[in-house]
């Protein structure tokens, strides 16, 4: 069972990509979509067995690599991390599944989509299905092949194709940090099988080694080199640049693989690693920070921009910030709790923003939006319930787990924790903001669209609001349902060896001042009032503000100005060494010494030797005396010694 | 104990082809045809005749296998002696298998002088597989040279139009290196008084001569992988030859180098190699970064996979020389599968030049609209080139950097930034040449992948994700001969260590 629910993907994948052409659409889209709901099926039993009993499993598939000391098989790995997991993946991916099928339906590349999508979802799976490093690593550099491939999947837009390429190379400094991080585990632990690497990992504390120079601490260290790889596929502040320009793909894209899945990967493998991170507390003190940082930072751009994805996009970013502070205070089941509510109304909104963007023919600026709720009331209304549940108004799923973060934090009572605290609440209340900002823009007040798109607004198809709907249960239930199990009394019978926490973090977030449990939806509601207040009361106010704070306004709505600072330091000074090295080094300096130089030097030589030649006797006459004299001298010399 | 001359025939079976394709005359086109079958047919059963040596190999000793012993030049101890061991048996396959691909790939491009061209790419094959299943030192330095002259001529005649340039820097720079590895050569027999590579191996060659015989080596080895800073001949090559040229110079020549430094520069000269270590990782390093920056300007397609292919093989020389089991088992692996990946390249370069005649990136754009099978089969390799988890690319470089790591973590962290660097040119070429709008108009008819190109390109992917995702058949042939060749490494600094000390 445990084979068949990773490899159906897969088999779809391959009949669909090898065949789909002559098979033709819609037998492509059945064969991609009936295996992952199968699996999605076999995932739910699979959560229940390894939830309730709290098992590991491991299926040996066969060898990999086996070098001296390196032995990798291909395996497939269950315990309840895995399980929880398996089960997002497989049914956000099954939903944005059936979802496509309506969304792509004018699409003339159907089989190719479907078949990246079942491909993804493969490596994902292999991704937290892993027991070593190395398939983690596999399954890492899969998602982002394939998350390249679907953000460029309209190969004729040139925005589309830049935006995959930076995609690709972001994630790729991230995974330099990755690769570096396996190899310096390797090096101190002689093995990549996370089960001895938990075994030794206690006794790598204090230990400290050169590297790079440096007498540095072995955990740290190693810790910190594998948070690069998360910081790069999760998006976090500096290695974040990718993720806005993905929006470029298709919607249900986006969905699945930048919100709900590809981009948590680096939350789940801090997790997987919890029982080496828990030894490196400095490493976790920096993960808060940064955390903490993208959280905030992300949601101050969330609040400026017009495109409906991006804007979602940041606030994924700034939610997968608070993932990763979450992990940083020690409160792993709280992350992996965030990262399951998430994905559910994370994938709602995006897959609902597709439906409008599918409405309204392709725009995506929300100021050519507006009073679109008349015409599209089960979007709206589903639209609704993520933003509810996104802002973390109580009983919808974000409610549970965001607070159970921030509480969290608070109860670390570390310096990083409380600015980790106050940041998660600042970001909370602009969260909030942008959420409604986002709806009164789209849904309500007066239409800003053209007379002739707005008369063909139509709400989408049952195809696509089927999917929607199941997200929505889960992003209305699955808090409340799961927070027991996730986080509460239930919580160590529920993740059994899988997740190690050294200080029970989550049990003192229950004793903390009752302020601060109550002021995350006390800001979360203030957010609401203020963006009803300055986008459907008086919108002049809006003007008025923007007015005033213009500098700021500017930076935060040019993101910061990150993108243009690495175009300066980073891409155009690669270019620009590569040309100067190509022609100064190549062709100036080696080929001018060497084969072009001594070929020049020849003829040159030739050409002196051919001058010697001159024809006359007394040129001839003097050269032979000259021999003869230096023949003598030689040979005195030689008689005198 | 003679068994049946398996090596002489794999060396000498291309040879018969020769003969058959000049035994019938004429310039004409049926002459041409029957050329092109006996090249095709001989090749391949060249390519059958190998594979028995994968079959019947041994996994369990580092001895050399397969190994036939005649008296040649007696009264100086030299010998027609072959044999291979796990480093060398996999070389004999990667040119085997590569040649019949190149004589499909050259079935309708070559028009002039088939046979001629033919013949030369027969000749070429017995060389390289001499090259690698060669025990004596002298017969090495016959076949490593040998293979020279076809390969000048095949870029000298058949190549573009700065060919003659590019065949006299090609000459040039390999032959300086080749002369200095001759004076190395007699050096080593007046010390030692035979060229037998195994009774060599386990010859002590004096410490204060290391060196200078290292550095000789070195010239040759080094201009051959290439490294940086002797590399800019690859490029200029690269771009004159046919595409079977650079297909077979990129996939089994510059292997000879990396051969080389295995086979002699480590296990005869343990001490030197130690000393020199800073230099090749510096060298290496330098060839990684550098290349790959130079890489990223490249307007011409086959120029930048062969300053890719400068950068790859960086990876291969530190590899070797952190003289860890992993960075050699790396370094051997990595050589393989650019072997493949390179080649593969190249022909994919060869598809589009052969209809489009330039192999100018700017020139295409949007090509997947009407190849689709090409873009998939680019992506493919390209992946592999870039070394994506499950590719045969990815394999070696791990474990090089595996080694590297245990070393030096310096020469790691540097290296490993190839990998960022790597990805970068590869898909911006990629970019331009397959994505974005079909707009010149010459593109608009072009043709996807016929047959016979499937045929060339499909054992190539097999063989890239077979080495990716089950690399162990590869890794397991190594195993014994590296571990041997480890031992000796590290028994000869030991032992050398003390009179080292001593000396001081």
């Amino acid at each position: 069972m445990l084979t068949a629910t990773i490899f159906l993907p897969l088999l779809g994948a391959v009949i669909a990509g090898l065949f789909g052409n002559r098979l033709g659409s819609r037998i492509s889209q059945l064969i991609t979509v009936i295996p992952l709901l199968l699996s999605a099926t076999l995932s739910c039993f699979l959560l229940y067995h390894f939830g309730w009993t709290g098992e590991t499993e491991t299926v040996n598939l066969f060898t990999w690599i086996n070098v001296e000391a390196l032995e990798i098989s291909w395996v497939i790995y269950f315990d309840t991390l895995t399980a929880v997991m398996v089960f997002v993946v497989t049914l956000v991916s099954g939903m944005v599944h059936v979802y496509s099928i309506g969304y792509m339906s004018e699409d003339p590349h159907i089989p190719r989509f479907m078949s990246y999508l079942s491909l993804f979802t493969f490596f994902m799976l292999m991704l937290v299905t892993s027991n070593n490093l190395l398939q983690m690593f596999f399954g890492w550099e899969g998602v982002g092949l394939c998350s390249y491939l679907l953000i460029g999947f309209w190969f004729k837009k040139n925005t589309a194709n830049a935006a995959a390429i930076k995609a690709f190379l972001v994630n790729r400094v991230g995974d330099f940090g990755f690769l570096l991080g396996i190899l310096a585990v390797f090096y101190f632990f002689e093995t990549l099988q996370f089960e001895e690497i938990f075994k030794i990992a206690p006794d790598m504390v204090g230990k400290t080694f050169l590297f790079l120079g440096m007498e540095v601490d072995v955990l740290t260290t190693i810790c910190l080199l594998l948070f690069i790889g998360a910081m790069g596929k999760s998006a976090q502040i500096g290695l974040h640049t990718w993720l806005p320009d993905a929006m470029e793909g298709p919607t249900p894209v986006s969905a699945l693989i930048h919100a709900a899945t590809m981009v948590t990967a680096g939350v789940f493998m801090v997790v997987r690693l919890s029982p080496m991170f828990e030894y490196a507390p400095l490493a976790l003190t920096i993960i808060t920070i940064i955390g903490a940082s993208t959280a905030f930072f992300a949601a101050t751009i969330g609040l400026t921009q017009w495109d409906i994805k991006r804007v979602i996009a940041y606030s994924t970013c700034s939610q997968l910030g608070y993932m990763f502070f979450a992990v940083g205070v020690g409160a792993y089941p709280a992350a992996i709790f965030h990262l399951m509510t998430h994905a559910f109304f994370k994938a709602l909104l995006f897959l609902g923003s597709g439906s409008v963007i599918h409405g309204m023919h392709d725009e995506q600026d929300m100021r050519r939006m507006g009073g679109l709720f008349s015409k599209m009331k089960i979007t709206g209304a589903l639209m609704w319930i993520g933003s509810l549940a996104l802002a973390g108004v109580p009983l919808f799923s974000g409610y549970y787990s965001k607070d159970i973060i921030l509480e969290s934090a608070f109860a670390s009572h570390t310096g990083a924790g409380y600015l980790a605290y106050w940041a998660g609440i600042m970001a909370a209340f602009m969260t909030a903001f942008y959420s409604w900002r986002l709806l009164f823009l789209t849904f309500h007040g007066s239409s800003r669209a053209d007379k002739n798109v707005l008369d063909k607004v139509h709400e989408s198809p049952p195809i696509m609001i089927v999917p929607l709907l199941v997200l929505s249960l889960g992003a209305i239930f699955s808090g409340w349902f799961a927070v027991d199990y996730f986080v509460g009394q239930k919580m160590n019978e529920f993740w059994g060896s899988s997740i190690l926490m050294l200080d029970d973090i989550i049990e003192k977030a229950h004793h903390i001042p009752s302020w601060a449990i109550l002021l995350p939806t006390i800001v979360g509601l203030t957010g609401i009032i203020c963006a009803w207040v300055l986008y459907i009361k008086s919108p002049n106010l809006l003007s008025r503000i923007t007015a005033a704070v213009g500098p700021v306004y500017k930076f935060i709505y040019n993101k910061w100005y990150f993108d243009e600072l690495y175009d300066l330091i980073f891409v155009r000074p690669c270019f620009y060494l590569g040309r100067g090295l190509w022609k100064s080094g190549d062709g100036y300096v080696i080929d001018a010494v060497g084969p072009d130089g001594i070929a020049d030097s020849v003829l040159n030589l030739a050409k002196r030797a051919g001058k010697v030649q001159s024809g006359y006797l007394y040129h001839y006459a003097f050269a032979m005396m000259i021999g003869v004299l230096i023949l003598i001298t030689w040979f005195l010399f030689g008689f005198f010694q | 104990m003679q068994s049946f001359p398996v090596l002489s025939l794999t060396i000498f079976l291309p040879l018969i082809g020769v003969l058959f394709i000049l035994l019938v005359r004429g310039n004409d086109e049926t002459s041409a045809r029957n050329a092109r079958y006996t090249a095709l047919w001989t090749s391949i059963a060249t390519f059958i005749v190998s594979i028995f040596l994968w079959i019947n190999f041994d996994i369990g000793t580092a001895d050399f296998q397969f190994v036939e012993k005649h008296q040649w030049v007696p009264a100086y101890q030299i010998y027609y002696h072959l044999g291979v061991d796990g480093i060398s048996m996999l070389f004999v396959l990667l040119s085997t298998a590569l040649t019949p691909l190149c004589v499909l790939a050259s079935w309708k491009v070559i028009k002039e002088r088939v046979r001629e061209y033919m013949i030369a790419f027969l000749i070429l094959e017995t060389m390289m597989v001499g090259t690698f299943s060669s025990l004596d030192f002298l017969l090495f330095y016959v076949f490593f040279e040998g293979s020279l002259i076809p390969m000048f001529i095949i870029i000298g005649v058949w190549g573009g139009g700065r060919r003659v340039y590019s065949a006299f820097k090609f000459f040039l720079f390999t032959l300086t290196g080749s002369v200095l590895l001759l004076v190395a050569l007699m050096t080593i027999h007046f010390q030692a008084g035979t060229t037998d590579i195994p009774t060599l191996l386990n010859f002590d060659i004096p410490a204060e001569m290391q060196p200078w015989l290292w550095i000789a080596f070195f010239a040759s080895f080094a201009v051959k992988m290439p490294m940086w800073p002797v590399h800019t001949w690859l490029p200029d090559a690269h771009v004159e030859a046919p595409t079977a040229g650079s297909v077979i110079l990129a996939g089994v020549l510059l292997k000879m180098g990396g051969y080389g430094f295995l086979r002699f520069s480590l296990p005869m000269l343990p001490l030197a190699s130690e000393q020199f270590t800073p230099l090749i990782y510096t060298l290496s390093v330098i060839a990684i970064i550098y290349t790959s920056l130079v890489a990223l300007a490249q307007e011409d397609m086959k120029k930048l996979i062969a300053y890719s292919s400068v950068a790859h093989m960086g990876f291969v020389t530190i590899g070797i020389f952190t003289s860890t089991v992993y960075g050699i088992q790396g370094g051997i692996f990595q050589m393989l599968s650019h072997g493949v990946i390179s080649a593969a390249l190249f022909l994919c370069v060869g598809v589009v030049y052969d209809r489009m005649h330039t192999r100018e990136i700017s020139r295409y754009g949007g090509l997947i609209e009407r190849m689709p099978k090409y873009a998939v089969v680019f992506m493919i390799f390209m992946l592999g080139a870039v070394g994506l988890p499950g590719t045969g690319g990815f394999i070696g470089e791990f474990l090089v950097l595996l080694g590297a790591f245990q070393v030096n973590t310096w020469v790691a962290l540097l290296a490993t930034s190839g990998i960022v660097l790597g990805a970068a040119y590869m898909l911006f070429m990629y970019r331009r040449v397959i994505f974005g709008q079909l707009e010149r108009a010459d593109l608009k008819g072009i043709m996807d992948l016929e047959p016979r190109e499937i045929v060339i390109f499909a054992p190539l992917i097999i063989l890239v994700l077979w080495m990716g995702l089950w690399p162990q058949p590869f890794l397991q042939v190594m195993d014994a001969s590296v571990l041997n060749l480890m031992q000796n490494y590290q028994d000869a600094l030991g032992s050398l260590d003390v009179t080292g000390l001593s000396n001081r």
